[in-house]
């Protein structure tokens, strides 16, 4: 098991945000998490990464319990996040940016005299390939297409060699064909990492959605299941539909 | 193109300021006295370099640099005043004398000697650096809140040395220095070589600044600019990083202060308002943030400025300054060495239209704009 979450709730100015009373994950595992608008998707990232502090609960990531580790001790753990908005350093170059990602030892000294190797610098290129980015290398990151931006912030998240990738609607703003793309991206990260992606495009979950689906309503797991079940279950289409989102009945 | 253009405006830089000036004072041209004032200009300049790490790259406004420039200031200033005292043969400086002191506070014994008071001038604004950048930083201020929070304890501090009570001269601040290493401050011989030797601080401050920038802890820094959560969630302790670039920026202010104190034969709390700082942040926008050149080139263009304004017209100064800083927020946000590449650029578009034949779109700008890129070519 790589990541299990018990009793886990957190909220703001009164108001539940979170309440997920268990959720697990195998390693390997690529989980898609759906729900509407303010269920709590998100907000469970956060708190899984240690930007937020749940008022209850554990987190056993490994085994281990992540509760009041900074998110510089959980990223060493093996947590990498991507967030819903690419955030890339704009003014260094694609190159740099996955530099600065890659594991290694990351103190003030270390970076001072960091030095660069062919067999470091390959590597980067392998994913910088992988993600589609080889030909733009020397560009500035904030340069990048909006796509290419969050292509970006996929790669820094895996340079990091994390066990858990956190993907953060990763095909926003994308085009379809770019959308496809990232799809084959995310699955073929799954078979090296634990992946938990968030999405709300129907068509890029049916692609990417190998396993299993979690929905969240209201802040609370509704289901858990393969794809084709949780698209048929009535109570998944009554809380879409309940928000005039028809993507489900279309499909 | 652009590295070769920037190399060569460095070896200009340096010819004129270590062969051009010190030989055009030889030669009975240059007076002492303006040697004098550039070598305090390229002291503000390596104060400035500072800036430029902490605001310019890092994106951390900190409004108290003046004051770690008088903490460097302050301590060659001690050493300087109490070997002038043994001089004339006093066992206290005037100040004390006049204050009824009855003997030297101890934290003054450390500077009757020289390598002691150095050492000092680089390690006390290090120490405070770390200690204000610990907490301030670890509380995760950033921001405007940084700099009204370096900004009030800059002003604490001048209030501070303001008092007879903290021995360091009140609002006279210290003076009547004499000789530094034994040799006569007011001769020409040993100012020149103070104005040597501050310009090759600058050169060395400037080469490992660059360096430091070059390399990945300063990618890091500009990092932090960009995205300062990512960083984190990257694993690197941003704190760690922060504090790093502060004390580095302090120590440089450090630096700069003890050479300008022998200079300038005075230093006093009026240095270290919060004005100063202000004034030194301007130097860096001017010049141009993130980049070591235009913080150099800001800092001397300035006070360069600053030196003709007040002696031509002193009411003027201000608002020379308001205007200038109004123009480059409003038009070249990436101050003179910005506004040159702009034009380099352009020079170099136009000239590959023409090789190919074709009229540049640019070519009427460019041409009416010529006069301002002559202004800027003229500060490097």
């Amino acid at each position: 098991m790589l990541l299990e979450v018990n009793n886990l709730s957190v909220s703001f100015g009164g108001v539940q945000a979170l309440n997920l009373s268990h959720f697990q994950l195998e390693d390997k595992e690529l989980r898609v998490v759906i729900g509407p608008n303010g269920a709590g998707k998100s907000t469970f990232m956060d708190i899984l990464c240690g930007k937020t502090k749940p008022d209850t609960g554990e987190i056993l990531f490994n085994g281990k319990a992540t509760n009041g580790l900074t998110e510089v001790e959980i990223a060493e753990l093996g947590i990498g996040r991507k967030f819903q908005k690419p955030s890339v350093f704009s003014s260094l170059t694609v190159f740099e940016n996955m530099t600065l990602a890659a594991r290694m030892k990351k103190d003030v000294f270390s970076s001072l005299f960091f030095r660069m190797t062919p067999a470091f610098k390959k590597r980067i290129v392998a994913v910088a390939e992988r993600v589609g980015l080889a030909g733009v290398l020397d560009k500035q990151a904030g340069a990048l297409s909006h796509g290419q931006k969050q292509w970006l912030e996929i790669a820094i998240v895996v340079l990091q060699d994390p066990k858990l990738l956190l993907i953060d609607e990763p095909a926003a703003g994308m085009s379809d064909r770019e959308t496809e793309r990232t799809g084959e991206l995310l699955l073929e990260l799954s078979k090296e990492h634990g992946v938990i992606v968030i999405e709300h495009d129907m068509h890029f979950v049916r692609q990417i959605a190998n396993n299993r689906v979690s929905v969240l309503v209201n802040g609370k797991l509704l289901m858990e299941g393969a794809f084709e079940e949780v698209r048929n279950d009535q109570r998944v289409i009554d809380c879409y539909l309940g928000r005039a989102n028809a993507q489900l009945e279309k499909l | 193109m652009p590295d070769k253009s920037s190399k060569l405006v460095t070896l200009l830089f340096v010819l004129f300021f270590a062969i051009v000036l010190p030989a055009g004072h030889l030669m009975g041209i240059v007076s002492i006295n303006t040697i004098s004032l550039w070598g305090r200009y390229c002291c503000f300049a390596i104060a400035a370099l500072g800036i430029d790490l902490i605001w310019g790259y890092t994106g951390i406004m900190s409004m108290c640099q003046a004051f770690f420039f008088c903490l460097g200031g302050y301590c060659m200033g001690m050493h300087l005043l109490l070997k002038a005292t043994a001089l004339q043969g006093q066992e206290l400086p005037d100040f004390m004398v006049w204050n009824n002191f009855s003997s030297l506070p101890a934290f003054w014994q450390p500077f009757h000697g020289f390598v002691p008071a150095v050492v000092l001038a680089l390690l006390v604004p290090a120490v405070i650096a770390f200690v204000i950048g610990f907490f301030v930083f670890r509380s995760r201020i950033k921001g405007v809140y940084m700099a009204i929070i370096t900004q009030a304890f800059a002003l604490g501090m001048y209030l501070l040395f303001l008092r007879n009570e903290t021995k360091l001269g009140g609002t006279n601040g210290l003076t009547n220095f004499k000789a530094v290493l034994g040799f006569d401050l007011s001769s020409s011989n040993t100012k020149l070589a103070l104005y040597f030797a501050t310009v090759a601080m600058l050169c060395i401050s400037y080469i490992l600044c660059r360096k430091m920038m070059a390399s990945k802890f300063g990618k890091v820094l500009q990092a932090i600019r960009d995205s300062e959560p990512r960083v984190g969630y990257t694993a690197y302790r941003v704190l760690n990083y922060k504090l790093a670039v502060f004390v580095v920026a302090a120590v440089l202010a450090g630096l700069a202060g003890m050479l300008y104190v022998p200079q300038t034969g005075i230093i006093t709390p009026g240095r270290m308002s919060v004005t100063s700082s202000v004034e030194m942040l301007m130097w860096v926008a001017l010049g141009g943030r993130g980049k070591l050149k235009g913080a150099i080139i800001g800092a001397l263009l300035v006070n360069c400025l600053y030196s003709l304004c007040t002696s031509l017209f002193p009411e003027g100064w201000l608002f020379v300054l308001g205007v200038l800083y109004i123009l480059t927020v409003l038009y070249f946000d990436k101050g003179f060495t910005g506004l040159f590449d702009k034009f380099a650029a352009l020079l170099r578009s136009r000239r590959k239209a023409v090789v190919e034949g074709v009229p540049s779109p640019h070519a009427e700008n460019t041409r009416v704009s010529h006069p301002a890129m002559a202004r800027s070519s003229e500060g490097n």
